[in-house]
């Protein structure tokens, strides 16, 4: 599959709901699609880009890079915005979806269920400004929480690397592990790098020497 | 008796005709059920309500539950196949501009010939093939991706999700080079004349499971009574649908009924096996285009799961033993011999076969005697045999 990402979350403040966010609307109704930007454009979103036609909507969507998608559950098309969760990082997407009934069980089991952007309520523009806060604020959380995921999973992955370049010190000099790191330590100051980057270093000339 | 209602979700496809007839015929009201019907708008909303628990049963596409199971699909629920709802029933066709380039490339027609068709197609165009499928895990997407990969065809094909009401005009638009679908939709594509069909799902494998009656483990575990009456219905219905002289009447039922709204007349190339491959062409014939009964269709074999977990460790990178395992753990072949053995359904004796060994229709041993499996071959002639799980 040859589908790109097409998210940019970075561009999500930190705190604030950023309004310079570009917001793609998939609605094939004209009239409604008015609706739904002029409720955003009163409310501070201004790049908004409404996806009527829906032939080819995966390719667009790449092509646009939004921030944000707004679609309806309704929407046979969302079948199509599937393929880009499976084709890219499933959860690095920002997508509001809203389900036109009231059900506060479905959106607790939602919720619990780790979808980031369920939203009960038909897509109204009245609706839109709680529904797209909470929508990137959930969005947020889950990012920040697979971030720090992914840097646990890194530092792990670094100690392990470090610990080889250790022992490999200590064979080949015959010192303890305290002088060892002190060594690798020393190395990386006097070089301006950084103590992971010498132990991957040392741990590949190891390898293509042996 | 008294009834329980289930709310059992679909999508509206020819081949949720034994849900329909269950309920329409009455054989669900037989057994103290009431299916409420709730077309959905798309696979992944059906999902979704399924993993949330808004529906208790739904009409799904075959890879689904693996992929659901596997977390590679919407939010991770633990969701199995009760039995099988039909087999084959989908086509695979191309652009018009593709169809001509095809010929150019030596291609002559015709509708029941893989090793023939895919030369041509292969060399048609000087980019990577586009190629519309109605949901990454479809089983439209695995035979697709199985003939070309086992054609020697490129890795860099670009597997486009189209909702099929939309796929005909995808193809019109030129965002499509091939299309693969299920009934009407393709032959929706060849009357709108935008393209020509080229291969049925059958002449890939000739008994591909392609919808399963599906559940979540929690709920088939807490329902067995409900669980019980809904397959016997649906058995019931697709014992019905497979004999000939009901399908007149199933066309009617199908096309009159609120259940699916599709084009007039959509419903019965599919029912009939009589297809137009191309605008004005003369219609062929394709024996068992699709199948919802007999030769053991409803049977959730473990075997056709774990060639579908192979096909999604393919195309998603997950561990090919993991995921035959999560899959074969889905298909429920003890709960259909349970409820369905007592309602006088053949069994065959073991829960999995070698996939793709039986060129013909061949007798094998059951618990009544002898029943009729097969043809259930590959296009290009492969045998896959799974160690069971049992």
């Amino acid at each position: 599959m040859t589908c790109r990402r097409w998210q940019r979350t970075s561009s999500v403040g930190p705190t604030v709901v950023a309004s310079d966010m570009k917001i793609a609307v998939v609605e094939s109704d004209p009239a409604r699609a008015r609706e739904i930007i002029d409720a955003l454009t009163e409310d501070g979103w201004e790049d908004v880009v409404v996806l009527g036609d829906v032939i080819g909507l995966a390719r667009k969507l790449s092509a646009l890079n939004p921030d944000l998608v707004l679609i309806d559950l309704a929407n046979p098309s969302r079948d199509a915005l599937e393929q880009i969760s499976v084709a890219s990082d499933a959860q690095s997407r920002p997508v509001a979806m809203f389900v036109d009934h009231s059900d506060d069980e479905m959106t607790q089991a939602a919720v619990t269920a780790g979808l980031s952007a369920y939203v009960v309520g038909a897509l109204q523009p009245e609706r839109i400004r709680p529904v797209l806060k909470t929508a990137i604020a959930r969005f947020k959380m889950m990012s920040q929480m697979r971030l720090e995921l992914e840097a646990a999973k890194q530092a792990l992955a670094d100690r392990k690397t470090v610990d080889r370049a250790k022992g490999m010190i200590m064979r080949a000099r015959g010192i303890g592990e305290e002088e060892a790191y002190a060594l690798l330590r020393k190395t990386a100051m006097s070089q301006n790098r950084k103590v992971i980057d010498v132990a991957q270093a040392l741990l590949t000339a190891s390898d293509l020497l042996s | 008796m008294s009834t329980t209602v289930l709310n059992c979700g679909y999508v509206p496809l020819v081949d949720s005709a034994p849900l329909i007839v269950a309920q329409e015929l009455r054989f669900a009201a037989d057994e103290g059920i009431e299916l409420n019907l709730l077309p959905q708008p798309s696979w992944a909303a059906l999902r979704d309500l399924l993993a949330l628990g808004h529906l208790n049963v739904a009409h799904m596409l075959s890879p689904m539950p693996t992929a659901m199971s596997l977390g590679l699909s919407g939010p991770p629920a633990q969701v199995d196949a009760l039995m099988v709802l039909s087999a084959n029933g989908t086509v695979i066709g191309v652009s018009s501009m593709m169809a001509d380039a095809m010929r150019a490339k030596g291609w002559h027609g015709g509708f029941d010939n893989p090793e023939a068709t895919a030369p041509p197609m292969l060399a048609a165009l000087n980019r990577p093939l586009r190629v519309g499928v109605p949901f990454p895990f479809s089983m439209h997407r695995l035979l697709f991706e199985y003939w070309i990969r086992h054609s020697g065809g490129a890795s860099d094909m670009q597997i486009i999700t189209t909702p099929p009401p939309l796929m005909a005009d995808a193809v019109s638009s030129g965002e499509l080079d091939v299309f693969c679908v299920g009934e009407p939709w393709g032959s929706v594509a060849v009357n709108a004349g935008v393209g020509e069909l080229i291969l049925p799902g059958v002449a890939i494998w000739a008994q591909a499971p392609e919808k399963v009656l599906a559940a979540r483990r929690v709920w088939i575990d807490d329902n067995a009574a409900s669980v019980s009456g809904l397959m016997r219905a649906v058995s019931r219905a697709a014992r019905w649908l497979d004999q000939p002289e009901n399908r007149v009447l199933a066309i009617e039922i199908l096309e009159r009924s609120a259940h699916l709204s599709l084009p007039v007349s959509a419903v019965e190339h599919a029912l009939t096996g009589r297809f137009a491959t191309r605008a004005g062409g003369p219609p062929v014939h394709v024996p068992d285009f699709v199948r919802f009964y007999d030769r053991a269709t409803n049977f959730p074999w473990r075997s056709q799961a774990a060639w579908i977990g192979e096909q999604i460790s393919h195309l998603s990178g997950i561990d090919r033993s993991h995921a035959i395992e999560v899959a074969q753990s889905t298909m429920r072949p003890d709960s259909y011999r349970m409820h369905l053995g007592p309602l006088g359904v053949d069994m065959p004796g073991a829960s999995a076969k070698v996939e793709g060994a039986l060129a013909h229709s061949t007798a094998v041993a059951s618990t009544k005697g002898q029943m009729i499996l097969g043809p259930d071959a590959f296009f290009d002639g492969k045998i896959y045999d799974f160690t069971p799980l049992e």
